[in-house]
């Protein structure tokens, strides 16, 4: 096993899950609080969009990906606001609308789509370097925001009609966060993939609040439990040799199920 | 008597529906104010304008002293809590919360902030409940909780929507009791849908159902309301008196 840790792509790896768990640990905590992971979900998979621009540009698509998942997010949150639509309309419309736009993009762009799968489904082993400096920025930028304003987010999220009485400028809080979680969102679609990356933000969180219901804490134990959860599923698919994505979301799922007969035990 | 906030000729609503026309209401520091009104009538709608939520079709809101520019600190109990029971955050947090204020958004709390902490929740008969996850409260304790929330910073003017909603009969004779008392320091402005309950004990009434009527006194028959154009039942507590009164325009 050992041997593994002279491949570069695998010190990539163990990175890239390391980081990972600390972004998708704390947008995870803030979406699963606040109710919005289908808008999440709905983000992700606009973000395909941007992805098949990209490819037709011919630039890194996790670039194409992130303006076009940052513009969603702000669109998303516009609409379901401010004009009179539900919700959950608006985050459907998006979600198709972007994966369409991605369809037709790779479709007309010449030649094959060679890593089209691992967007889609996620593939830890191909994290590249520069994948990883974006992950870190982004990691020490959330950190910071947390540090500072945690007691704001968490106020806004339990009863934002009421923090609105108290001054504080909720709408741009709502729009700060809502492009954290575009972009937590996109620097992990190479971990998991689009389609899997709602695991990241979801079973952690609802895993650290069967023992907790404390907000920063259920933060610190998602990373945690994040991270044991990639690395679980990282060796997993390279002894069973199945998609490391796929097994990343197999480990969340099992510790899910062990934390909740736990507290069943308990 | 010192005037806090004056709304003027003010119309407010929804989208494009007027729920609120031409208003005018004053409230001074030690004012007691019931708002009645039938459903649908605007009560909280009046309230959201006071709070600066919804920003008003036409008028204007003028908060004293007028040079000051800033909303006054004003505390708020919402008539029904449609954010998130299950919300991971603690009592004594949730009560917190009623202390930011915009100028600090960055929030570190003081031992004095957690000492209030204790002192209200004695005085709301619920001392227990300060390390209790919120989501553990029953209904009435939930909303001694978020009356809690309401009054921890002394703000200089108190907003209750509909506080009976969901309290037992012993608990709101305690509560206006208690109301009572904070009125000394602070207006208070409490909306119900039972004209009955307030009266003996708010100091003025004002009826809403699309306009305003202002009453500046407490008594209250079904005369009244007739006059006033404001169609509720006033469910009889005891005897309500039935004598004339001064007219009022």
């Amino acid at each position: 096993m050992l041997e593994l840790f002279n491949y570069d792509f695998f010190r990539n790896a163990l990175l890239a899950a390391l980081l990972s768990s600390i972004t998708c640990g704390i947008i995870g905590t803030y979406i699963v609080t606040r109710r919005i992971v289908f808008m999440s979900g709905g983000l992700t998979h606009t973000s395909f969009g941007g992805i098949g621009i990209g490819y037709f540009l011919g630039i890194n698509p996790i670039w194409g990906a992130a303006v076009f998942a940052m513009i969603s997010a702000l669109g998303i949150e516009y609409f379901t606001k401010k004009a009179e639509l539900r919700n959950d309309s608006v985050i459907a419309m998006f979600w198709a609308f972007g994966m369409a736009t991605g369809i037709i993009f790779i479709y007309i762009t010449p030649g094959y789509a060679p890593d089209l799968m691992s967007y889609l489904f996620g593939n830890i082993l191909t994290v590249s370097a520069r994948d990883i400096l974006f992950m870190a920025v982004l990691a020490v930028i959330i950190i910071l925001f947390f540090i500072l304003f945690i007691k704001v987010i968490m106020f806004i999220s339990f009863d934002e009609e009421f923090s609105l009485t108290k001054n504080i400028p909720g709408k741009l809080f709502n729009y700060l966060l809502i492009i954290l979680v575009a972009l937590t969102v996109v620097v992990n679609i190479k971990v998991v993939g689009i389609i899997l990356v709602l695991s990241l933000l979801t079973i952690p969180q609802n895993i650290a609040n069967t023992f907790t219901r404390n907000y920063t804490k259920i933060i610190l134990i998602s990373v945690v439990f994040g991270f044991i959860g990639i690395i679980t599923g990282l060796f997993g698919a390279y002894y069973l040799d199945i998609p490391s994505g796929a097994s990343i979301v197999f480990a969340l799922v099992i510790m899910f199920v062990i934390a909740k007969i736990l507290k069943r035990i308990k | 008597m010192k005037k806090l906030i004056e709304i003027k000729n003010t119309t407010a609503g929804y989208n494009s529906t007027v729920v609120l026309e031409d208003v005018d209401l004053l409230i001074s520091d030690n004012d007691f104010i019931g708002i009645i009104g039938p459903n649908g009538g605007g009560k909280t709608t009046l309230l959201k304008v006071i709070l600066g939520l919804i920003k008003p079709f036409k008028g204007e809101i003028e908060y004293h002293p007028v040079n000051a520019h800033k909303k006054p600190n004003i505390g708020y109990l919402p008539q029904q809590f449609y954010a998130d029971k299950k919300f991971p955050i603690s009592v004594d947090e949730v009560i917190l919360s009623g202390l930011i204020r915009y100028e600090k958004f960055i929030i570190r709390y003081s031992k004095s902030d957690k000492e209030k902490v204790k002192e209200v929740l004695e005085q709301m008969g619920i001392p227990g409940l300060r390390r209790k996850a919120f989501s553990e409260l029953s209904g009435g304790e939930l909303q001694r909780v978020l009356l809690a929330r309401a009054v921890i910073s002394s703000p200089k003017l108190l907003l209750l929507d509909e506080p009976n909603t969901y309290v037992d009969q012993r608990f709101e004779n305690e509560l206006f009791n208690y109301l009572k008392k904070l009125n000394k320091n602070m207006a208070i402005v409490v909306v119900s849908h039972d004209a009955g309950i307030i009266s003996s004990y708010v100091k003025t009434i004002a009826c809403v159902n699309k306009k305003l009527h202002y009453h500046p006194s407490n008594e209250i028959n079904n005369e009244i309301l007739k006059a006033y154009n404001c169609p509720i039942d006033l469910i009889t507590h005891g005897k309500v008196p039935h004598r004339v009164l001064k007219d009022h325009k």
